[in-house]
């Protein structure tokens, strides 16, 4: 008596068995640092920030051009939203950069994001820098005092 | 001839009716099972089993009721059936558990039980994946004695305290829950994943081993402890109850105190 059996359809699945070369340097470490100690100096600029804002004076309605204009007159504020700025996006950009580590599953996928983040990171770190330093108050026909 | 034995002094006198342990009771349960013939179809699928149970089963003794008297063709793993070899991890109703050690009774037998393979590695059939790329990293962390100088004549001395640092981890039985409830490695499987750390935290931490500093520095890896985002999915799902979030956490801090 003989049997047939069909050949199996089933091939070898591609298996992953081999992590990627291993990596030089520390950064996935100090990205590790920065985020708990960047985290814990935003909580005193976030909270600091929206203290002054929204608690202190007029609160919300006293924000406008006058009140920005002020604030930026003073080099603590000009350090503090500075300070801001570059550890916000920072810390945020290097929390993106994990999520699409974790989440994306393809190579190019990765690029791609990660190539987008990184423009629009330094785009925003450039330009708002910028206007820190560059600020000037007297826009034509602003009625600041200091214009006057 | 006959010789009289004393009575044991264990001999418990009982009372008429008591004893014999009683009904054991019993229940229908759904089992679906996600099934995955590479000879038949292309696709996963899932397939109901209706069986009886009882309260002293176990999801194991489900799958085997089906395998032994519905559908041969069901493969699963399983070795010890008693929480020890760690072959039968396998996702029950969403989460990691090894079907040996989950009773039926503690489910909601109302509604199907989903059994399922464990996420993150390669499907071969039904439940049984491909643990290749999972022992690969356990390979690669060096999970065996490394110690300088020579052979002690006598045993090598340790004490209770020094014990204690790493004697939770030392329970590990592979049976990959760990890792395949991670979600970091389901994404790209490259990740160390929690069951490598947790063997090599076994040995980092015990002082009768000199290499403690090259499995830092393996484990200082892009791909290595700083992927972990402490989702605690790893604790949840090892059935020898390691703390295994916290080993990975110690670990985090052994590589910044020795390198910063
Ligand atoms: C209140 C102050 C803040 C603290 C204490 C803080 C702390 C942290 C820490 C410790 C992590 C790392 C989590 C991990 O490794 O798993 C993290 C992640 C992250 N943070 Fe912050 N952060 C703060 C403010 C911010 C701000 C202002 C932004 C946005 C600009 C931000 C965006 C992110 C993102 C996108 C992630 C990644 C999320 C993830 O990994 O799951 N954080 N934060
Ligand atoms: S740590 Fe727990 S869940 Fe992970 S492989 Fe070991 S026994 Fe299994
Ligand atoms: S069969 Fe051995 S652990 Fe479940």
């Amino acid at each position: 008596m003989s049997v047939s059996i069909p050949a199996p359809r089933s091939q070898r699945i591609d298996p992953k068995y081999k992590r990627g070369p291993k990596s030089h340097g520390s950064f996935e470490k100090l990205a590790w640092l920065f985020m708990r100690l960047s985290g814990v100096v935003l909580i005193v600029l976030i909270f600091g920030h929206l203290f002054t804002n929204l608690m202190v004076g007029e609160g919300i309605s006293g924000i406008g051009f006058g009140f920005v204009a002020g604030k930026w007159a003073s080099p603590l504020w000009q350090f503090w939203d500075l300070a801001l700025l570059w550890l916000a996006m920072l810390h945020g950009a290097n929390g993106v950069r994990t999520v699409i580590n974790d989440y994306a599953e393809k190579h190019a996928t990765r690029a791609w994001l990660k190539g987008i983040l990184y423009v629009a990171t330094i785009f925003i770190i450039v330009l708002g820098s910028l206007v820190i330093f560059t600020f000037d108050p007297c826009v034509t026909g602003s009625q600041l005092q200091q214009c006057l | 001839m006959s010789t009289e034995l004393p009575e044991p002094p264990s001999k418990i006198e009982l009372k008429p009716g008591v004893g014999g342990g009683g009904e054991i009771p019993s229940f229908d349960i759904t089992l679906r099972v996600r099934r995955f013939l590479p000879e038949a179809t292309a696709d996963a699928y899932w397939e109901d089993f209706k069986l009886t149970m009882y309260g002293t089963d176990r999801v194991l003794d489900a799958l085997h009721k089906v395998k032994w008297e519905h559908d041969g063709s069901l493969s699963f793993r399983r070795s010890c059936a008693h929480g020890v070899c760690g072959s039968d991890a396998m996702r029950i109703n969403g989460r990691n558990r090894l079907a040996c050690k989950t009773l039926l009774k503690d489910l909601d037998t109302s509604k199907p039980i989903t059994v399922e393979a464990i996420k993150g590695l390669p499907l071969e059939k039904d439940l049984i994946v491909d643990m290749e790329p999972f022992f690969q990293s356990y390979r690669e962390i060096m999970p065996f004695l490394i110690s300088k100088g020579h052979e002690p004549t006598k045993e090598r001395y340790q004490s209770a305290e020094d014990h204690a640092k790493f004697d939770d981890t030392t329970k590990c039985i592979l049976c990959a829950a760990c890792t395949s409830s991670c979600p970091v490695f389901w994404t790209d499987g490259q990740y160390f994943g929690p069951a490598a750390i947790v063997n090599a935290h076994r040995f980092i931490f015990d002082s009768r081993d000199d290499a403690g500093d090259m499995r830092l520095e393996i484990l200082n890896d892009k791909e290595g402890v700083w992927r972990c985002r402490t989702t605690f999915n790893c604790s949840e799902a090892c059935p020898r109850g390691i703390q295994v979030t916290k080993a990975i956490a110690e670990v985090k801090q052994a590589i910044l105190s020795r390198t910063v």
